[in-house]
């Protein structure tokens, strides 16, 4: 069966037309990225409601802290790279601090962005956003998720940061499958060893423990599409029940997703557990296939990993 | 609540909020004492004779929205809501010390406190934010958003400049503190900001010059900015750091450091306490 592929930052301009449509406090402001972060197709409808803000992350953030203090939900859009690391002060004490009802987007996550280089490619945004107190972070894994997640996100209160993609990724949920912020969904079940994953790795996930089950490997899959809050349980559950976890996602390893579910794991729980991840290094220019092959991406690196935990859990 | 208080009760109240200011910065032992004292004519200027607010009901939707930029400058701010009565004046006293909503540095929470600020050039983008939201509420209001002249080194202020003038934002008003020192000593030599006037003009700004203890001239400027149409406009007040306690005066030492007792003594005199 073809597997469709579409990327999330479209599942993300379709949700926000659909809050448009249904929501008159829906406002979007774009850093001059709009066709690129699909804040256009808000603009096309909504001309009144869409602010543009040129090439000012820093004075978007702001703005829309105070568009958010008017009762607005304020959609503040640009890269991740820009709305998490050239405006981290104005998320810092203008969104988090004061819990503005703001939601930043920041689409081109991750070495996925592919050929425009290092500079584009946001692979810190989780991290910088989940330490921030009052700060929701979300990673769809495929654009019918990332429908959900924008809706779901304008009646979060307080600041979120939605992490999307610009590449194609397969679709692999359903669009009656429930999607709740916080609450990470098992996709597969299974006893030996636990795959969680977020984003496009996700789909990675699945595929290796098709693999794994070749060679007898029950793995578990989870898809964590909520950083923060995290889903305590089904983690702390997972180590329980399989006893060897993989983390992998399209991020940097210190202080992302990966380093989330450590937190919990070694609190409550600890297991041996691998990660994939982008291990301290930047990205670079390329196609985003060979990229992810080149920085231990794929399924393969998941089963790889994922045997490597198990042998550990084994020896323990 | 627009109180029209005669040009001498304004005078009395600039004089009192000093007394309060220096008092509070002396009980807690630390904060910003210069940068406080140079904005008190144009608080009190704005708050007893222009602003519309409700203290009973510090967030109701007819109010007038006044944003502290320069949030060091806070105790001028405690000072003055406090004699409105959007809190008890006896919270006063607990700035800067632990579990007190008095924080060191402005916290939204506080009644009357729209914004929490601290971090410098944050104001005027949230201040744009609240005129366009204004704007599609319907809901007409004047936005005041006070900033120091050394917080202008930041380059956030200018992107802010720019919005307001790109969306036409006269409901806007920026107010530039203009006491001529920062941190590192003089303005002018830290970066220089001149032709301050002429770079808001040219960011699309109408700009007034002011003396900013020059409690007429700080009325008369409120009321001219209101006029203008169609475009932001900015009060650039020239003022003097520490301005009312002589022995803290253009001493650029008391930017950051409160009063010891015999300060406060000696302070409390010269204002006539």
């Amino acid at each position: 069966m073809e597997i469709k592929m579409k990327p999330t930052r479209d599942g993300f301009g379709e949700g926000l037309v659909e809050l448009g449509q249904k929501r008159d406090d829906i406002v979007v402001l774009s850093a001059d990225l709009t066709e690129s972060t699909r804040a256009a197709w808000f603009k096309e409808k909504f001309p009144e409601r869409f602010f543009s803000m040129g090439v000012s992350e820093q004075d978007m953030m702001g703005t829309a802290a105070g568009l958010a203090l008017s009762g607005k939900v304020a959609f503040a859009c640009t890269f991740g790279a820009f709305a998490s690391g050239r405006a981290w002060d104005q998320v810092r004490v203008s969104l988090a601090y004061m819990e503005t009802n703001v939601k930043i987007v920041g689409t081109h996550g991750g070495i996925s962005v592919g050929e425009d280089g290092p500079t584009h490619q946001a692979n810190e945004e989780l991290g910088l956003m989940r330490i921030l107190p009052n700060m929701t972070v979300i990673i769809p894994c495929d654009a019918i998720e990332a429908k959900k997640a924008t809706i779901a996100s304008a009646s979060c209160p307080g600041p979120v940061y939605l992490r999307l993609g610009r590449s194609g990724v397969p679709v692999i949920t359903k669009e009656e499958d429930n999607f709740q912020i916080g609450k990470a969904d098992l996709l597969k079940d299974g006893s030996d060893v636990t795959i969680i994953a977020c984003g496009v790795e996700v789909y990675e996930a699945l595929c290796a423990a098709k693999a794994l089950k070749k060679e007898n490997i029950s793995a578990r899959v989870i898809n964590l599409h909520t950083i923060k809050p995290i889903d305590r349980d089904i983690i702390i559950k997972a180590a329980k029940e399989t006893g060897a976890i993989v983390t992998a996602e399209e991020h940097a390893v210190a202080c992302g997703m990966g380093s989330a579910v450590s937190e919990v794991v070694s609190q409550n729980l600890p297991v041996p557990m691998e990660f994939i991840g982008v291990h301290d290094r930047f990205g670079e220019s390329g196609d985003p296939k060979e990229l992810f092959k080149l920085f231990g991406l794929t399924a393969d690196d998941i089963v790889k990993s994922a045997k490597k935990a198990l042998n550990r859990k084994k020896q323990a | 609540m627009i109180n029209k208080v005669s040009i001498s009760e304004l005078k009395n109240i600039a004089r009192e909020t000093r007394i309060e200011i220096v008092k509070m910065l002396s009980c807690a032992g630390s904060g910003h004492t210069g940068g406080s004292l140079s904005m008190v004519e144009l608080l009190v200027g704005l708050y007893f004779y222009k602003f519309k607010c409700d203290p009973s009901r510090p967030l109701c939707d007819t109010r007038d929205i006044f944003v502290l930029s320069k949030g060091h400058g806070c105790p001028a701010l405690y000072a003055v809501l406090a004699r409105m009565n959007f809190f008890d004046k006896n919270e006063l006293c607990t700035l800067r010390k632990i579990g007190t909503r008095l924080q060191g540095h402005p916290q939204r929470g506080l009644p009357g406190v729209e914004i929490s600020s601290g971090s410098l050039g944050q104001g005027l983008s949230i201040a744009n934010g609240f005129a366009l939201g204004s704007r599609l509420n319907n809901e007409p209001r004047r936005i005041y958003c006070l900033m120091g002249d050394g917080e202008l080194d930041e380059g956030q202020v200018w992107e802010a400049a720019l919005t307001s003038a790109h969306y036409r934002l006269d409901s806007v008003c920026g107010i530039v503190d203009n006491n001529g020192f920062q941190i590192d000593g003089k303005v002018e030599d830290v970066k220089g900001l001149e032709p301050l006037k002429a770079k808001w003009q040219a960011f699309g700004w109408e700009a007034f010059e002011i003396d900013g203890h020059n409690i007429e001239e700080v009325i008369d400027a409120y009321d001219r900015a209101e006029k203008v149409k169609g475009k932001p406009s900015v009060i650039i007040a020239h003022t003097v750091k520490g301005k009312g306690v002589s022995f803290f005066e253009n001493k650029n030492k008391y930017h950051g450091v409160a009063p010891n007792k015999d300060e406060l003594e000696k302070a409390i005199k010269e204002l006539g306490g």
